[in-house]
């Protein structure tokens, strides 16, 4: 397949209900924290784009949007190029001028510090970091609690941020500014909005 | 269908759709803030529920089944007005059932019948700021939520307890989420408050004509501010429903003559005829033989 | 026995039904067509499509049919069109010195190149109703203008800028695009950009009544009317692929300069200060209107103390869009059973404890 090609295809067959339904999970699962929805695969895009975050990126990304890219996903033409076809975002080289963040070296991105956290007055001008995930079997389990959480959820994403709940604490207690994080798992997802609070599992 | 072609699923485009739905991921992630978003001109009049419509349009899809009510009712005009609008705009399945719907857009109350995990709850807010009665100003009540000053609201609460002995609101009365931020319920009686507060449910609110969408995720806190010496309590009616019954729910008062003569009835209309239909009465419904219960 | 009141669904469609046959009115008489809207109604078409904020005459005259001449209806039906429309693209700023002018004058001096035009104005007419109008007596020709070339008509801001007697026109940082209030919510203090958009979409009478109010001396401007000029300008928009712009055809505006109270310290020399109207199609009372709000709302920009109603931002902007006003005075009718009662069940308990205060207090 051309460059040309992988750019120009692979988008929402349906865009409107395709939107629709990855806008339903996304919705779930920030409300339902560390909850993973089983999500279709809608889109296909160059890689290393997987199809659910390329399916994000299409739901909520537009030119109204400003999107940083983590080294591996900028160094990809087509996959930027896809992006840029299909959603018409601006990309930003700045993270702290970042509505959205895509990461696909989840182990390798930039220290949650480095994003923005948006204002005390408008604390909703802050970043939403979208990560790349293998999936939610990973071998550490966290326990969430917090708003959207009955008691407790158990949350195992495959790959995490260094010093994840070191960073994540320091996010925490910055409330009500703060980043929240989506994980694209493979046709699944799920989230951590900056309410959660999360301990490793007691074994 | 020829009626369908000049607009989209759900009347707004998917630019403004994309917009909203970015406003209601933040709400949800910082309970109870108002997040500003550029609400759109609606081909319903401000104040009628175009907050409420364009956050519902912007979630609905095609497996849901919606309801709308208005003061609890499912045949209020501005109920049927909305609920006809997203039929033609969305073909969406409706319903008038609490426990079949997946989506409830709202003005006003929040059903008796417990709301569960999965349903969503959309209430259509006219004035989405609870301290803009004290200070008209954004740029001073957004000050405000920033230092969690939240002084004045308290002081106006205390003010009706020393004029009138009670806390003289009965209706979208304060309260305060996830211990942050003070919010506006939207106009529901103070009765309703109570069920907010870790429902299985995500609430939305949305405020067309003043721009705002804000969000309570499912078992989330919601308290209602009150004082120790002064708590929070709802209204009770020393009367059951006159049509089903039920004891415990919120009632409207209906005018019977011009003698003084009223009765009450169930506000929240399926829930009333819910009860009807598996035989509870009360002493004025249409078989009052089978009132004897 | 009680039944509860039903058919909502009902009532709506015969309350159309109805809205449709008085509409429609008499059958007996012509049916209005948009065409005699358009021609004999036009300063009515103007302010909808100005308030409205779409340039279309024949959207606007409908708009005006469908409302049954009721304005602010015939407004809130073109924004609510016009809001699904998608966008192409943004055009170049419209040239108001380059107008095919119909109309200018000026109250700061009296003759400039290009002249005074009187045009097609109601200013020195006798309000004495006309009984021939209603008998549809033949109108005579106008008189026209016989040469072809116009003489430049410079505004006349312009020509006291080249004297630097007024300040120029703000600019905006380079690199800023005007801001849309129609597609960002709007987060106070504005700029003047958003300002002037909200005060060219608001409503006529909230804005007279505002400007009138700064001439009494709620926030004082000393304005004297540079310029009042209404004529056509052409919309051109630039194409990537093309290294003209294109002209996408010409539109009615109506431009209000305002020269106002000079300002200066010891540093600056005294300069005059501007104040900026401009409305679509020929609406001399609302360009004005708004060239007296948008002076009084610089107060904070121009170091003045902010002390009336029409100085302050939050209350002038908020207030001014007649659609957004309408909708919530009137969703007043909707029900509002519930909360009523809630107040209703609040004020007989206050009022019986209040009866038991003062029976205790007599039986003491």
């Amino acid at each position: 397949m051309s460059t040309n090609t992988q750019v120009f295809e692979g988008g929402f067959a349906n865009p409107v209900m395709g939107a629709q339904q990855i806008f339903r999970a996304l919705m779930d699962a920030m409300a339902n924290p560390g909850r993973v929805f089983d999500v279709p695969e809608l889109v296909a895009a160059p890689a290393p784009l997987t199809p659910v975050m390329a399916a994000i990126a299409a739901t909520l990304f537009d030119h109204d949007a400003t999107v940083w890219c983590d080294k591996s996903i900028s160094a990809s033409k087509e996959a930027i190029g896809w992006l840029k076809f299909h959603t018409g975002l601006e990309l930003v080289s700045d993270p702290a001028a970042a509505q959205f963040a895509l990461v696909k070296d989840v182990a390798a991105m930039p220290s949650f510090e480095a994003f923005a956290k948006g204002t005390s007055e408008y604390p909703d001008r802050s970043t939403t970091v979208i990560l790349q995930l293998d999936g939610f079997e990973g071998e550490n389990v966290l326990t969430l609690r917090g708003p959207g959480i009955k008691d407790t959820q158990d949350f195992a994403p495959s790959q995490l941020p260094k010093m994840f709940i070191d960073q994540w604490t320091g996010n925490r207690a910055a409330f009500p500014r703060g980043i929240d994080l989506i994980f694209a798992g493979r046709e699944a997802l799920a989230a951590l909005p900056r309410t959660t609070r999360v301990a490793k599992k007691e074994a | 269908m020829t009626e369908l072609a000049t607009y989209n699923f759900a009347y707004l485009d998917e630019q403004t759709k994309r917009m909203i739905r970015r406003a209601i991921l933040k709400a949800i992630a910082i309970p109870g803030y108002q997040v500003p978003f550029a609400s759109r001109e609606m081909p319903m009049p401000y104040g009628w529920g175009t907050g409420g419509v364009q956050v519902t349009a912007a979630v609905i899809g095609p497996d849901d089944r919606l309801k709308v009510i208005d003061q609890g009712a499912d045949d209020t005009t501005n109920a049927v007005s909305i609920r006809a609008f997203f039929q033609k705009t969305a073909n969406v399945r409706v319903t008038t059932s609490t426990t079949e719907a997946t989506i409830i857009q709202t003005r006003h109350r929040i059903p008796e019948t417990p709301l569960t995990a999965g349903q969503i709850l959309v209430y259509q807010v006219p004035i989405p700021e609870p301290l803009r009665f004290l200070e008209p100003r954004e740029t001073e009540t957004r000050k405000m939520h920033a230092l969690e000053e939240y002084g004045l609201m308290h002081v106006k609460l205390y003010e009706d307890i020393a004029r009138h002995g009670h806390i003289a609101t009965t209706y979208a009365y304060p309260v305060k989420v996830e211990g942050r931020y003070v919010m506006d319920p939207s106009p529901t009686p103070k009765f309703d408050n109570p069920k907010m507060h870790r429902s299985p449910a995500l609430q939305l609110f949305g405020a067309g004509r003043e721009k705002r969408i804000y969000a309570v995720p499912p078992y989330t806190e919601v308290v209602s501010l009150d004082f120790e010496d002064h708590p929070f309590e709802i209204q009770s009616f020393s009367e059951p429903c006159a049509l089903c019954g039920a004891r415990g729910t919120y009632l409207d008062e209906v005018i019977l003559d011009d003698k003084g003569g009223s009765m009450f009835v169930c506000s929240d209309t399926d829930f009333c005829e819910d009860r009807q239909a598996h035989g509870h009465c009360g002493h004025l419904s249409a078989n009052p033989a089978e009132a004897a219960e | 026995m009680y039944v509860a009141v039903k058919g909502g669904e009902t009532a709506i469609r015969n309350a159309h039904k109805l809205l449709a046959d008085k509409r429609r009115g008499d059958r007996s008489v012509p049916s209005i067509r948009l065409d005699q809207i358009v021609e004999q109604l036009a300063l009515g078409v103007d302010r909808v499509m100005a308030e409205g904020s779409l340039y279309d005459l024949e959207l606007a005259a409908l708009a005006i049919k469908q409302a049954r001449g009721d304005m602010i209806e015939a407004i809130f039906l073109v924004r609510a069109y016009r809001t699904t429309l998608p966008r192409f693209g943004y055009t170049l700023p419209v040239e108001t010195a380059a107008m095919a002018i119909e109309r200018r004058i000026s109250a700061t001096f009296k003759d400039l190149p290009g002249g005074q035009l009187l045009g097609p104005t109601f200013d020195y007419t006798h309000r004495l109703l006309d009984p021939e109008l209603a008998a549809d007596a033949a109108v005579e020709a106008p008189e026209e203008r016989v040469e072809e070339t116009h003489e430049p008509a410079p505004r006349v801001t312009d020509i006291l800028g080249h004297h630097g007697m007024i300040e120029t026109d703000g600019e905006l940082p380079e690199g800023t695009a005007p801001g849309d209030l129609t597609r960002e919510p709007l987060a106070f203090p504005l700029e003047r950009d958003l300002r002037l958009q909200a005060l060219a979409r608001g409503d006529e009478g909230f804005l007279l009544g505002l400007a009138y109010s700064t001439q009494r001396g709620y926030a004082r401007s000393h304005p004297f009317v540079g310029e009042i000029r209404i004529g056509e300008v052409e919309v051109e928009l630039e194409v990537a692929e093309l290294d003209f712009p294109l002209t996408l055809g010409r539109i009615r505006l109506t431009e209000c300069q305002m020269v106002n109270q000079f300002k200066g310290s010891a540093k600056q020399p005294p300069q005059f200060t501007r104040g900026y109207g401009l409305v679509f199609g020929q609406s001399e009372r609302k360009a004005m209107s708004m060239s007296l709000c948008d002076r009084a709302l610089r107060a904070r920009e121009l170091g003045e103390d902010v002390t009336a109603a029409a100085q302050d931002e939050e209350f002038v902007i908020s207030h001014s869009d007649n659609v957004q006003s309408t909708g919530f005075v009137e969703h007043l009718k909707l029900p509002h059973y519930v909360d009523f009662q809630a107040e209703l069940d609040l004020v007989r308990r206050m009022r019986a404890e209040h009866e038991r205060r003062d029976v205790q207090e007599t039986a003491e």
